[in-house]
């Protein structure tokens, strides 16, 4: 991390709507992506994890106000020109999305979309070049028969195939950074691992630094470097990968482990965290955590408490203090957590 | 709009379905149907007496000027309203008793004559209206009364579709099946626990239609097939204004009154439909 | 979807037969003695010239004898006689056809392409002024009386103005350019008669536009509410993710996804466009077959007017089967379906 970072985002906020009916998505989050990184984005739906990166790239509605600072190789992306930024999307800074069916356009062969991306930052090259050079690509992400597949259309083509093809056209001009927001949750289980292995095999062959965002743990857990979860439109705790998993300091954090399926531990059964995420429109006071947090109390609903390093992670938890560093990595469960001491004021 | 509202908000909240165009429309209606309804108490002049020179432009004594018999142009366009809006009104009630009617048959009881009356729907459709409402008033010979059943001709179809079609998704629903197995003779059925449930849509649509069937009659007096000269009736009105072109305010009123009629009903059937038809919105 | 197709071309005969019985029972209802538009009025009462008439147009035989003659002389392409030309309906229409082709097609391109361009003007603007004033300039096409408009802006470009030419398909003293098609615009671009050209287009684009701003309405209407749906596909914000301009989103992803659903309207603004195109025609002295309807209709001329209605209706259906088939072929998931 001694090199300039890819991607730096310092206390970002997007708004939607105006006066008393504005939302805050995203209510200052600060992250960065060093090169060749893969940074994780966990967090469930709601907690503004796709908006974060879909400001980072420009691509919020109009009705969206933003605020802070997004960096992108040390330029200032927030409040730049669309036509800058557009010179840096699909070029330097590119984005999959969580459909891949919804995501190409159903009018336009596979191979013409591919070829739009290259020719849309090479105006130089030709059309046929261009198609020959999107063969090349779907022949990279392993798609088999790229000749004769150029020329489908995308409901000619399978979920975990729409997907490989979204990747080729996303890494079409070596991208240093790749935003895959939810990129295997509309597939097949099997498919998952799959487009998870073809994103890790881009990652080590082009050296593209990449951004996962996903609401499942488990997807980011073989493929980031980091992690950072986010709840509530901020980031709630963040680490390397190992350390937010068997080091977490943060109660939400730990419902998310404890819901995740494990198949080397047995578990009674999961454990779900209850209550519903906050809403845009009605954020708790506080820690937006706390009416759903088993260890709240009075100060989580008056105070929000700052991203600090407890241990080996950030936290963002006033009694992050209390949750020790579970035994043999096995995440305690809630209800076998050290017993709440009454604090005294 | 946007400081009205602010304005508006805060003393007073404008219930949802009271949009713009719903308001627009009203006034335009309600004053057109004013008009036509009272026009012969307050008329400054008698629209068929010639009162002044010929071909006047436009003037303080008379605002639209006045035609080639010296008639006033403003006084013929008022006293229009009085002759388009009740023709229109016949046409389009008729249009729906027959096409509601026949349309509901037809989806209640499906079958032979059911399909008959779709078929003869399907034809009937298939010719361009204003030439079906041409052919048929010529036939007839012309005259207000024989555009009238023509054009009835040309628009029944309209209802009969729409109706078939909401008798079709109406007998599915749970209620009409309960009062099938309650005993319910099938009369009883289809006028008060299908039909009463079909209204909306074709109301909506005859509202909508309404400005159309105004401006299909005036089509068909303007070729001299509806109202017969010295009728103050706004196609036939342009027909003289195209006569004398170089007057252009002969036909100013006349087209003026047409447009603002179309648009306003127009304007009122798409606000009665996002009242009454929350499914389109 | 190929069946589909085959079944609405095995309907068109069918329903033809029935606009042809419907026409032909048309014809038979009138109140007017038919012989009255034949026979001048004071030899109505000589029995002998009203018997040679009734011979003469086969009024003496039988209702279903008629019907047969008049179905045979259909299939031959025999449209009865003209009262009032006394020429062959059929070579009446033929002759006029081209001019109203010209009309029509021309009006199309107008009402197309200005309808698609205010109806992504809108949608891209939605809820803005550009958005609300597209709508409203549409919306008034549709409501305003083609004869009306066509007498107003005919007033005001022409006498007024003077930018644009009168009435008619060409001043007064220019010859037709050779006939190839029967379209001036065309026929002078053959014959490379640039002038010719030019005036026949200047006397084109107010009938155009009149015609064409009647179908704007419709087709803007749907083209705003498809692009509103499409502009919110994901694949739009994969384009602008890949870094296409706004024009290019707009027009390249957006739009070729929103016409398809367009297509079906089109069939139906022909419909628009052939009714309008009777009035435009009788404002602009323009000598098509719209304004030979008008004349018939005025002339009591049935075997006239039952005629154009008949290819009227001829060419709606045909606008809907061709609409039909587009839309399949425009569909790429359809045509492999």
């Amino acid at each position: 991390m001694s090199q300039q970072p890819l991607l730096e985002i310092a206390g970002l906020k997007v708004t939607f709507g105006r006066g008393a009916a504005s939302a805050d998505a995203v209510a200052g989050v600060d992250l960065t992506v060093a090169p060749g990184e893969v940074l994780g984005i966990v967090g469930e739906s709601g907690s503004g994890k796709s908006v974060t990166m879909l400001a980072a790239m420009g691509l919020t509605p109009k009705s969206a106000r933003i605020g802070g600072s997004v960096r992108f190789r040390g330029q200032e992306l927030v409040g730049m020109p669309q036509k800058g930024l557009r010179a840096i999307r699909g070029a330097r800074m590119a984005m999959i999305f969580q459909d891949p069916l919804t995501s190409l356009n159903p009018v336009l062969t596979i191979g013409a979309q591919v070829a739009e991306a290259l020719r849309l930052h090479n105006p130089g090259l030709s059309r046929k070049a261009a198609m020959a050079r999107a063969v090349e690509l779907l022949a990279l992400v392993s798609i088999p028969e790229p000749e004769r597949r150029v020329r489908q259309y995308p409901h000619e083509f399978s979920g975990g195939m729409r997907q490989r093809a979204m990747i080729a056209m996303a890494v079409a001009n070596s991208p240093d950074l790749l935003i895959a927001d939810e990129p295997t949750t509309a597939l097949d289980v099997t498919v998952q691992a799959q487009i998870m292995e073809v994103l890790k095999e881009l990652r080590e062959r082009l050296g593209i630094g990449l951004v996962l965002i996903t609401h499942d743990l488990g997807v980011v857990a073989g493929a980031a470097d980091r992690i950072a979860v986010m709840y509530g439109g901020r980031v709630v705790e963040q680490g390397k990968v190992d350390d937010v998993f068997y080091r977490s300091r943060h109660p939400y954090t730990r419902g998310l482990l404890a819901s995740i399926p494990k198949l080397d531990v047995r578990q009674e059964r999961l454990q779900p965290i209850e209550g519903a995420p906050p809403s845009l429109t009605s954020r708790p006071s506080g820690c937006p955590f706390h009416p759903r947090c088993p260890l709240a109390e009075a100060r989580c609903s008056s105070e929000e408490p700052l991203l600090r390093q407890v241990g080996a992670v950030e936290t963002r938890c006033h009694f992050a203090e209390r949750l020790d560093d579970p035994e043999g990595g096995i995440v305690v469960p809630f209800d076998k957590a050290p017993a709440r001491k009454a604090v005294g004021p | 709009m946007a400081a009205s509202d602010g304005i508006l908000a805060r003393t007073w909240r404008r219930p949802q379905w009271l949009t713009l165009p719903l308001i627009v429309g009203a006034a335009v209606v309600a004053f057109w149907v004013l008009v036509a309804l009272t026009f012969h108490l307050w008329a400054p002049y008698d629209p068929l007496d010639m009162v002044a020179r010929r071909l006047q432009p436009p003037s303080l004594a008379h605002w639209l000027g006045t035609d080639a018999l010296g008639r006033d142009v403003l006084t013929r366009t008022l006293a229009g309203a009085r002759h388009s809006l009740p023709i229109a009104l016949v046409v389009v009630a008729s249009a729906v008793a027959a096409g509601s009617f026949l349309g509901a048959l037809s989806g209640f009881f499906g079958g032979l004559f059911g399909a008959a009356i779709m078929r003869l729907v399907d034809i009937t459709l298939s010719f361009p209206p204003v030439l079906l409402a041409m052919a048929v008033a010529a036939s007839l010979g012309p005259g207000l009364k024989n555009a009238a059943i023509a054009m009835v001709i040309v628009w029944w179809p309209v209802y009969a579709r729409l109706m078939r079609a909401q008798v079709l998704e109406v007998k599915e629903r749970e209620h009409v099946e309960a009062a099938v197995a309650c005993g319910a003779s099938r009369t009883r059925l289809l006028v008060v626990h299908i039909l009463s449930l079909c209204w909306t849509p074709v109301m909506i649509n005859a509202t909508m239609d309404f400005g159309q069937v105004v401006l299909l009659a005036a089509s068909l007096s303007f070729i001299g097939l509806g109202a017969t000269p010295p009728t103050p009736e706004w196609g036939s009105m342009i027909s003289d204004g195209a006569t004398h072109f170089y007057s252009w305010w002969i036909a100013f009123g006349p087209g003026m009154a047409i447009l603002a009629v179309v648009l306003g009903f127009n304007f009122l059937g798409d606000g009665l439909r996002d009242m009454l038809d929350p499914r389109t919105v | 979807m190929q069946q589909y197709i085959l079944r609405r071309l095995l309907m068109m005969p069918l329903l033809l037969l029935g606009v042809v019985t419907v026409a032909f029972f048309l014809s038979h209802v009138t109140k007017g003695d038919p012989l009255s538009s034949v026979v001048s009025e004071r030899q109505m009462n000589n029995k002998v010239v009203v018997e040679a008439a009734r011979k003469r147009w086969g009024l003496d035989r039988s209702l279903p004898d008629q019907y047969r003659i008049y179905l045979g002389n259909l299939v031959t392409g025999d449209l009865g006689t003209s009262f009032r030309t006394k020429r062959g309906v059929g070579e009446d229409i033929a002759d006029r056809l081209p001019a109203t082709l010209e009309l029509v097609v021309a009006a199309m391109i107008v009402g197309t392409g200005c309808g698609i361009g205010l109806g992504v003007l809108a949608a891209h603007k939605r809820n803005e002024a550009a958005d609300h004033g597209a709508r409203f300039f549409a919306l008034i096409g549709s409501s305003i009386p083609v004869f009306w408009s066509g007498l107003i802006l005919l007033y005001l470009f022409s006498v007024q103005l003077g930018w644009l030419p009168g009435a008619g398909r060409l001043d007064a003293r220019t010859a037709a350019p050779p006939f190839v098609t029967g379209m001036f615009t065309v026929d002078a671009l053959i014959a490379g008669d640039l002038q010719t050209f030019l005036q026949a287009l200047g006397h084109l684009i107010l009938p155009a536009f009149v015609l064409g701003w009647a179908v704007m309405g419709i087709i803007s209407r749907l083209v705003r509410a498809s692009m509103l749906d499409v502009l919110n596909q994901d694949y739009v914000l994969t384009a602008r993710a890949k870094g296409a301009a706004e024009l290019r989103v707009l027009l390249h992803h957006a739009l070729r996804n929103a016409l398809i659903p367009t297509l079906t309207i089109i069939g139906y603004s022909f419909a628009y466009l052939i009714t309008g195109a009777v009035l435009t025609e009788a404002i602009f002295s323009w000598p098509g077959i719209g304004s030979y309807a008008v004349e018939s209709a005025r002339a009591l001329d049935y075997p006239a007017i039952v005629g154009v209605t008949i290819i009227g209706a001829l060419a709606f259906l045909l606008a809907n089967l061709v609409t039909d088939v587009a839309y399949a072929l425009a569909n790429p998931k359809i045509k492999l379906g």
